[in-house]
């Protein structure tokens, strides 16, 4: 069981390995010359920014992400379930409905009160 | 099974990599850095899970900590954002106390981890122990699973209160 999340660990070792071989490489071949003119633009094509660019975000974010949590543990319950699902048959199915139906009154009490409109 | 010497190098590597992570969340400067120093520091922790056996423990790590909670975190950080954000994460003058009590709240850890008797059950773990969460959930313990349901439309129904509330007064 454990040896299939090795495979998962040297994907990840893979991944990280070759974003370093990339910079590196490039840090290799590149002239090591200082940086003059326009080489220390933010963008090479494209618009310099305007003011701090760190700004605060709007307070509708908030409200999305958390709806966003609430629907991420209720995967957390479907999860187990999906895993299961050809063993348990006709009544877990029917519980897993009125559980999401349960869910999918909020959805719709967050519908109604605007709370995914955007403002 | 993985060889138990295999184990304790993935132990080894995961908690160098908790700790140092960890440690990247309290010394950094810039708070967002120090979030996102916190994923990694969940993610390492579901490794632990999954070094345990754990898997579905694991799973949950990923996409509730490592997802949503970064997330909210990232969020609140960036909507009470004020003044310079490279200087946003700075040691305070109450650091020395701080200090002392997370020490304290170490030592009692260590402590009381050396005093609990551990019992060690002899045999394998379960094999797959996300099925046995499943027929548990749906076959044994149903209604605490829809009740469940209800407490998280509780939850959503009351998140999205406070937070209209909060867009109103702006």
């Amino acid at each position: 069981m454990l040896q299939q999340y090795g495979i998962i660990a040297i994907f990840l070792i893979g991944g990280a390995l070759t974003a370093i071989a990339a910079l590196l490489v490039n840090w290799i071949i590149r002239p090591k010359l200082p940086p003059v003119g326009s080489k220390l633009n933010t963008y090479e094509c494209g618009l310099e920014t305007q003011g701090p660019t760190w700004i605060q975000f709007k307070v509708s974010y908030f409200l999305y992400a958390l709806v966003f949590l609430l629907f991420d543990v209720e995967t957390v319950f479907l999860y187990p379930w999906a895993v299961r699902f050809q063993v348990l048959g006709l009544f877990a199915f029917i519980e897993m409905i009125i559980f999401i139906s349960i869910l999918v009154i909020g959805l719709w009490y967050a519908w109604k009160e605007g709370a995914l409109k955007w403002q | 099974m993985l060889s138990t010497s295999t184990s304790t190098l993935v132990f080894w590597f995961l908690t160098i990599l908790i700790v140092a992570s960890a440690l990247a969340v309290v010394l950094l400067r810039n708070i967002v850095h120090s979030a996102l120093f916190l994923i990694l520091t969940f993610v390492g922790i579901a490794g632990i899970y999954i070094l345990l056996n754990a898997e579905f423990l694991a799973a949950v790590q990923i996409l509730v900590y490592a997802g949503a909670i970064a997330i909210l975190v990232v969020f609140a950080v960036m909507l009470t954002r004020r003044g310079d954000i490279s200087e946003s994460n700075l040691f305070n003058k109450n650091y020395l106390a701080a200090g002392v009590l997370c020490l304290a709240l170490f030592i009692l850890n260590t402590f009381l981890i050396g005093q609990t008797f551990w019992t060690i059950k002899s045999g394998e773990p379960p094999l797959n122990n996300v099925g046995a969460i499943a027929d548990a959930f749906l076959g044994r313990y149903v209604l605490p699973f829809e009740v469940a349901a209800v407490l998280l439309l509780v939850a959503m129904v009351g998140a999205i209160l406070l937070a209209r509330g909060v867009n109103q007064d702006q």
